[in-house]
């Protein structure tokens, strides 16, 4: 199965069928083991039972820049090889990510406020991922404002690719600005290396919150592509003749 | 290279004839600079503390608010097709027009921080340190927000959207730009290392910029 031959939509379709049970399945049974492990993961020496937090915030945070990744290669996909599926997928994408950044935000904040004493600190990461949403609901925004979807696809496209390269540069200056604003980190893990203990519990809840990506993402294409069939089916109706009552 | 150059002397013209162009910039920074003390309070330490900042942030908010139109006007005369389907490449097309708004809408700023230092009581280190980096930094800034604005000409859309769009990618620009004016007027840091840095964000925008843009006007405008 190559992609060229996912270009047909209704085949995609038919895949994305077949292949959702299982995904969810997967996603269900993976997220269950993580969740049982981080639950009787041992408590931190320092952080005490919020270091469990960790096991929701670092995978959304990783997964808040990996669909950013999804998305230029589903823009390259729109710009380059005019893949009909492309500008689905990026659409699809960009609600999902944005709300896996969000979490990442509010999970990173609730662990902030024991740890830290303050539920938001100028902190690099945390600025630049605060950025990142921003870019998130512009680029959504943009999806939003135009009627014409291909229209829109491009343009998007355009967004983020220029995101693509812009992230990095930001997150750099960032990091630089933060390091001029406050002597050292506040960001102090319970030591230089993550334990054994957690650091299963965390790889499988990684890869647990990796499947949920994918089946969302599948799903949420199918159902772009389904409302694009209801609405040139809705602009044929209104195209036609009208009968005699 | 006539081609071009022809270009950027019509943008010129047109933004000094038609309704104040240039001056209305201006106009809008010195508006922006003049209500911070309202908001902070006339304390002149505090001014002189925050006057690069301020200074950056009404500079880059006017620059914003006038590459709304970089290309809505050219589209609407119908020049923006004739500059697509010329023989001169739309990626040079798109510097040329950055460079003649940069004229126009950038250079006047520049000029006019002096004064506006004066009010923010800044001394005149730190003003000539505003300057420069406006100098260096006000390009990026151009050519990070052409590719907003071919976006927006492209959606016919424009006004809020494309300063949602674009302040984002800004940051670095703003970041490296009060950084080096502020480490010129009190900080221990060295102005260089910030300084350097904001010139490779302007080249490197330089490059990203138009190439972005005329992919957008390529794509949307067909």
């Amino acid at each position: 199965m190559t992609l060229i031959e996912l270009a047909n939509p209704s085949r995609f379709l038919a895949l994305a069928s077949r292949v959702l049970p299982w995904l969810v399945a997967a996603t269900v049974i993976v997220l269950a083991i993580g969740l049982y492990q981080s639950a009787t993961a041992p408590d931190d020496y320092q952080q005490g039972a919020t270091v469990k937090i960790m096991f929701i915030h670092v995978p959304n945070a990783w997964l808040s820049m990996f669909v950013w990744a999804v998305m230029s290669v589903s823009a390259l996909g729109t710009l380059v090889w005019r893949h009909p599926l492309a500008d689905v997928a990026q659409k699809a994408a960009a609600p999902i990510g944005a709300a896996f950044t969000f979490l990442a935000l509010v999970t990173g904040s609730l662990w902030g406020r024991p740890m830290w004493g303050t539920y938001w600190e100028w902190d690099a990461r945390l600025t630049s991922v605060l950025i990142l949403f921003l870019m998130y609901l512009g680029l959504m925004a943009l999806w939003r404002a135009v009627d014409d979807p291909s229209r829109a696809a491009r343009a998007a496209a355009v967004l983020t690719l220029v995101g693509a390269i812009n992230i990095p540069i930001i997150k750099f200056s960032v990091d630089w600005w933060n390091t001029l604003h406050q002597g050292e980190s506040v960001f102090r893990m319970g030591g230089p290396t993550l334990d054994r203990a957690f650091l299963i519990p965390l790889m499988v809840m990684a890869v647990g919150f990796t499947l949920l990506f994918v089946t969302l993402h599948i799903a949420a294409m199918r159902n772009e592509i389904l409302r694009r069939r209801i609405r040139s089916l809705q602009m044929l109706q209104a195209g036609k003749p009208r009968t005699a009552a | 290279m006539t081609a071009l150059a022809a270009l950027i002397r019509r943008d010129v013209r047109v933004a000094l004839r038609v309704g104040g162009g240039a001056l209305i910039g201006v106009l809008f920074f010195l508006t922006v600079v003049v209500l911070m003390p309202f908001a902070v309070g006339p304390d002149l330490a505090l001014l002189k503390k925050l006057g690069p900042a301020i200074l950056w942030l009404g500079a880059l908010l006017a620059s914003l608010l006038t590459l709304d139109r970089l290309f809505m006007a050219d589209l609407e005369d119908g020049s923006l097709d004739l500059i697509l389907m010329s023989r001169t490449p739309l990626e040079l097309a798109c510097v040329a027009k950055a460079l003649a708004h940069w004229l126009v809408a950038g250079l006047p700023l520049i000029v006019a921080t002096p004064a506006l230092g004066l009010l923010l009581n800044l001394d005149g280190a730190a003003t000539g340190a505003v300057a420069l980096t406006l100098l260096a930094g006000t390009p990026a800034l151009t050519f990070t927000g052409m590719i907003g604005a071919a976006l927006a000409v492209t959606l016919r859309r424009g006004g809020l959207l494309l300063a949602v769009l674009v302040l984002p990618l800004s940051i670095p620009v703003l970041i490296f730009g009060v950084a080096a004016s502020q480490a010129a007027a009190t900080g221990p840091l060295s102005f260089g290392t910030p300084f350097s840095i904001l010139c490779a964000l302007s080249l490197a925008s330089l490059v990203i910029g138009p190439f972005a843009a005329a992919a957008s006007l390529r794509q949307g405008l067909d």
